[in-house]
């Protein structure tokens, strides 16, 4: 059967990796290509690479260390931030990159969407989606990278998911703002109410702080994969003891 | 020379820098008489397979690749374009496998595209499939070929569908060998190897 990915994702900031708490104070964690390699080899399914400050500085991301990352790794990658042209995605995937996620700038203008499934296919397009809980509903959050920019979008999460899915999105990252950086784990009741009303993959994001977090979320939601950051770049969490530790649970995940 | 046929999607890069991992020379080409004489030819594909077969009719490849004697590997969208028709558009495709490629439903239990790392089980035993046991390979696709005579490994997402397919010089893998980490790249080298 299909096995649970295990997804760091790379905050990217001038050429670093950096990862801040709750969106703020981002610190540099290591380099680009050095970080990638490295969780190539310990078993990580996929990467994510997320250039945090390209949407709000009006750019794309930053395509010199794609080709490299392309070159060295041999799972697949995905890459973030600020892409928001038919243009911008053809360098990025020209380049090596297996799929572009797209967050603020779809929420600029949905049919960029659609317009990407249509030129590159559905399977390279996801759609990063930063949901807050408000009350008794969530909202979608935009241009979360830079916090004197963060603004509360006009939809909530519900509308926005439908409409990712109707323009054809390949999968969407959830990040549960509420949880993001705290590590208490991820926000279940969110990512479970959203699984069940979609059709096409779901990566939950935001929370993790211990292995438990993992299998509880693998336990009781049927998300595709888990996304986190700094339990990983800090070595709080290594990937091959995280998998030996969720198959000993009962979860299907990918040894290397 | 091993020819990799550029035409079919924009991922061509992963193709290449798996090659060159491997220390393998090879031509990205469209030319006709290039793919007739290579030594080997892989055909890799993402996208959709109405626009693939377009491209191939345009550069008229059809003809070329429906009659090959080396060894070929269809790749993803690549092998679906081996067999006869695809449920995609309803596309005539290269009938070099007899069948249709069918569509995955869409379900909340298995999202569509079927994406991630799945367990591919060997069904015939040959040069190719020993070098399988035990493995996850990394799959991302909307359509499946259903298990046939020419299916040498299944792999399982709601229900077995073929994961490698062979019939005489023709390979074609749904995964991506070149995104599939170190089994992957020694899949690829086992292609690679083949008389």
């Amino acid at each position: 059967m299909l096995a649970k990915r295990i997804i760091p994702c790379l905050d990217v900031k001038d050429n670093y990796v950096v990862k801040g708490v709750t969106f703020k104070n981002h610190k540099v964690v290591g380099d680009i290509l050095a970080l990638a390699s490295y969780y190539n080899k310990s078993g990580a399914d996929e990467l994510i690479f997320y250039d945090i400050t390209a949407s709000c500085e009006q750019r794309s991301a930053n395509s010199n260390w794609v080709q490299k990352i392309a070159e060295q790794i041999d799972i697949p990658f995905c890459v973030a931030g600020g892409i928001r042209s038919l243009q911008a995605a053809e360098k990025i995937l020209t380049l090596g990159a297996d799929k572009i996620s797209i967050n603020s700038p779809a929420l600029e203008n949905p049919k960029l969407i659609s317009d990407l499934v249509y030129e590159f296919g559905s399977q390279c397009v996801v759609v990063g989606v930063d949901s807050c809980q408000l009350g008794e509903d969530y909202y979608v959050y935009q241009y979360t990278g830079v916090p004197d920019k963060m603004i509360k979008s006009s939809y909530r999460t519900k509308d926005w998911l439908e409409e990712v899915v109707a323009r054809g999105a390949g999968e969407i990252v959830l990040n549960c703002m509420n949880q993001d950086g705290r590590r208490e784990g991820y926000d279940l009741a969110q990512l479970n109410f959203f699984r069940k009303r979609l059709p096409i993959p779901l990566i939950a994001s935001g929370g993790a702080g211990t292995m438990e977090h993992f299998s509880d979320l693998f336990k009781t939601t049927n998300v595709s994969g888990a996304l986190a950051a700094s339990v990983f770049h800090q070595k709080t969490i290594a990937i091959s003891g995280l998998k030996t530790f969720l198959i000993k649970q009962g979860i299907e995940v990918r040894c290397v | 020379m091993i020819a990799v046929v550029k035409c079919c999607g924009n991922n061509i890069a992963s193709i290449g820098n798996a090659l060159q991992k491997l220390q393998c020379s090879f031509t990205l080409t469209e030319d006709p008489d290039v793919i007739a004489t290579a030594d080997k030819v892989i055909l890799p594909g993402v996208g959709s397979a109405k626009a693939a077969m377009s491209k191939l009719q345009s550069a008229k490849l059809v003809p070329v690749l429906q009659t090959l004697r080396q060894p070929v590997l269809g790749i993803c969208l690549g092998m679906q374009l081996l067999y006869t028709s695809s449920e995609e558009n309803d596309v005539a495709c290269l009938n070099i496998i007899d069948g249709q490629v069918k569509r995955f439903c869409l379900t909340n239990e298995y999202p569509v595209p079927h994406m991630g790392w799945n367990y591919v089980s060997a069904i015939e035993d040959n040069s190719f499939t020993t070098k399988l046991k035990d493995c996850y390979y990394y799959f991302v696709h909307s359509f499946y070929a259903p298990i046939s005579r020419e299916t040498i490994a299944s792999v399982n997402y709601g229900h077995s569908f073929s994961a490698i397919v062979k019939k005489n010089n023709y390979y074609g893998m749904q995964f991506h060998p070149e995104k599939s980490g170190q089994v992957g790249l020694a899949l690829l080298d086992t292609f690679l190897r083949l008389p």
